[in-house]
Parts: C-alpha cells; sequence; structure tokens
C-alpha cells in the first residue's frame, strides 16, 4: 500500500512546542494506517475505552501506532470538539477520512462502534429477561451509580465558570429551560445560544 | 412499524446536529421524545439503559443503540445507529478541510467559549434528571452522592463505582 503520509498540509506550527527530544524523528516515522488498520486500531479502542475513550485514544494514536504527531492529533481534536456529536466519534471519522477517504470513514467508525454496540445490546436482553428481583435491584443500584457519574460530570465542567457569574447565569437558564420546564432542545437552542454567544463576546471573554 | 423506524431516524439525527459539547448534552432531549412524547419507555427504563451503557465500553452514547434496540429491535438499532452517527460525522467531513483556515480565527473561539456555559447547563440538566428518575429510595440516593463525590474528589476509575453500586443493589440495600 502506500507508505507515505497523504496528508500534506504543512506541518508549520507545533514542531516547536513539542518537549520531545527526538521530534523530528518522531515525524519522521510516522504511519498512514490502511483501512483496515484503521477499522482494527478503532475496534480496539471501543474495546477498552471504558469511562472516557480519549486519554487512550491519543496514547494509541500519536505513542503507539504514529499514525498522527501530537500537534496535528491537538488539531483534529479541536475541530471534534467544536462540532456537534461526540468527540471520539467524530475524531475516527476525522481520522479515517483524512487517511483513506470514505472507505477510512466508514472503517474508522464502524470499528469503533462494533462491539460497544454487541456488548450493550447484551446488557440490555440481560435487563429485560431476567425479571426476578435480585437482578433489578442490581440494576437498581447499577443506575443510581451510574446518575452520580453524570452529578460528577456536571461539577467538573461546571469548575472552570464558578467565577464567572454571566456564565454561570446563561448555564442556569438552559437548566431551567430543560429540566424545568422540559422545553424542546432545538427552539431553546436557537434562542440561548445567540444570546450566550453575545453575551460571551461582549463580557466574558 | 414503518412509522416508528421514520420517528427514530428524525428524533437521532436531529439530536446528532444538536449535540454541541458531547452525548450528555442531549439525555434531556432524548429523555423527553423517548419516554414523555412517544411513550416507548418509562423514565426509570431510560435510565436503566443510560446505566447499562455508562457499564459497556467505548463511546458514552451507547445508549442511543439500546434504545433503537428496545424500541424496534434489530432495524431499530440500524436506523437509531446511523441517524445518531451519520449527520454529525458528515459534518465532520465536510468541516475538516475548512477547519485549517478557521480554526484560529477569532469568531471560532467567540463561538465555542459562547458554548461553553450550555454544555455546563445541559449537563446539570442531564445529572438532575437521571437522578431523579434513579432513585427511588434514600439508599439510592446515598450511592449517588458517594458516587458523585469519588469521582469529582478522587481519580478512582468509574468502572469501580459503577461496580460497587451494581453490588449494593444486589445486596437488596438498595431497596431501602
Amino acid at each position: 500500500m502506500n507508505p507515505q503520509n497523504p496528508k500534506s498540509a504543512p506541518r508549520s506550527m507545533g514542531r516547536s512546542i513539542s518537549l520531545n527530544i527526538g521530534a523530528d524523528d518522531e515525524i519522521e516515522s510516522l504511519h498512514a494506517p490502511s483501512t483496515r488498520e484503521l477499522f482494527v486500531g478503532f475496534l480496539f479502542l471501543g474495546l477498552i475505552g471504558f469511562g472516557g475513550v480519549l486519554p487512550l485514544a491519543r496514547r494509541m494514536i500519536v505513542e503507539e501506532r504514529r499514525w498522527l504527531a501530537g500537534d496535528e492529533f491537538a488539531e483534529l481534536l479541536g475541530l471534534c470538539q467544536f462540532l456537534p456529536g461526540g468527540n471520539i466519534i467524530n475524531l475516527s471519522v476525522a481520522i479515517g477520512l483524512q487517511f483513506r477517504g470514505m472507505a477510512g470513514a466508514c472503517a474508522a467508525l464502524l470499528g469503533l462502534i462494533a462491539a460497544p454496540s454487541a456488548i450493550v445490546i447484551g446488557l440490555g436482553v440481560i435487563y429485560q429477561r431476567f425479571n426476578d428481583s435480585a437482578i433489578q435491584h442490581m440494576f437498581g443500584g447499577l443506575a443510581a451509580a451510574a446518575a452520580g457519574l453524570l452529578v460528577a460530570t456536571a461539577l467538573k465542567m461546571a469548575m472552570p465558570i464558578r467565577r464567572k457569574p454571566l456564565a454561570i447565569a446563561i448555564a442556569l437558564l438552559f437548566f431551567m429551560a430543560i429540566a424545568v420546564l422540559r422545553l424542546p432542545l432545538l427552539p431553546t437552542m436557537l434562542v440561548l445560544v445567540p444570546l450566550s454567544i453575545f453575551v460571551t463576546w461582549r463580557w466574558i471573554s | 412499524m414503518i412509522a416508528v423506524l421514520l420517528s427514530l431516524a428524525a428524533i437521532f439525527s436531529e439530536l446528532s446536529l444538536l449535540a454541541f459539547g458531547g452525548g450528555n448534552t442531549i439525555l434531556p432531549e432524548m429523555q423527553r421524545q423517548v419516554v414523555d412524547l412517544h411513550h416507548w419507555m418509562t423514565a426509570q427504563d431510560f435510565s436503566a439503559m443510560f446505566a447499562l451503557a455508562q457499564a459497556a465500553p467505548g463511546p458514552n452514547m451507547m445508549i442511543v443503540t439500546l434504545i433503537g434496540w428496545r424500541v424496534a429491535g434489530w432495524a431499530g438499532v440500524l436506523v437509531t445507529t446511523l441517524a445518531k452517527f451519520g449527520p454529525s460525522s458528515i459534518l465532520t467531513g465536510l468541516t475538516l478541510h475548512a477547519w485549517r483556515r478557521f480554526k484560529d480565527a477569532p469568531w471560532r473561539r467567540i463561538v465555542q467559549a459562547g458554548l461553553a456555559p450550555m454544555t455546563v447547563g445541559l449537563v446539570s440538566a442531564s445529572a438532575w434528571l437521571i437522578t431523579r428518575s434513579s432513585d427511588h429510595g434514600w439508599s439510592l440516593g446515598v450511592i449517588t452522592a458517594v458516587g458523585a463525590l469519588l469521582i469529582f474528589k478522587t481519580r478512582l476509575h468509574p468502572l469501580w463505582v459503577l461496580a460497587g453500586g451494581a453490588l449494593i443493589g444486589l445486596s437488596g440495600i438498595g431497596q431501602l
């Protein structure tokens, strides 16, 4: 196959911020994955990524398999965080597309969700089939713990804005609209997102 | 059946494009559609599915697959998966080449900073709604609170919290 990195974007930036002494060697030894390697790589990520795939994704893509240099990974991740959809889902599509076009994007995305889909459906079957109370109690405890994870995620995300009253006010508006008034998301966003961006532009940033 | 599949496709492709800040932000809208509007399951079932998806490896949006399967079997899995991951993936593909040009633009930073408070508000709404439909007694509430504190304050792996919650539930204490 094609051993060259098909991506020809200039690597003008980033090299200087790398703390790695062998940064140049690292860039030279990058490896452009085949469609098959994309599938297998993301299949692996999908299987081992419990509670946050991102740190593992960076280790695999940048350090172990050397598909991308650290700054290229950060750049793609920036795009994936900017756009809607899960970061890691978008990342699989972007990396697949960058190396092997449509086929690569499909291979990477399918690889990422294949194993988790099978596992989650298996768990769903257990949840539905076993109606005895012990299993139901177990799922009750699991659900309470999962709710705790979500509460922790919300707290961690709130930390950066905890000293910004305007940002807190906007977050509260969203919370009221969605959790208390149970308004539909699309109209809520159409009204509050422009407001949020305007306030951020004018007073926060 | 076709009508159900069409509804699933419409709901999840809209959610796909609204999921700024990741999957946890769209849980309330997903619950509103699936539980309140379409009555495909109870709020408690929805929370259980969220928990199952958390217990499985991979991206945190596997609840989508589970909802498709529960509502319309394998056809549902196919439709919800395509609808949830398709539109956002196409958008990613379309934006990929333009990104190098606008990633350093001032408006890009302002838009992203402007979306941050929204993400906080929406994830908090998710946490509130999921907690309300998961915790039916004080002991389940304690599991949620202790789990949240452990993850927030320590570097404990989330799987330990899930396993602990499941074991306490299995022991029957969760029914108090």
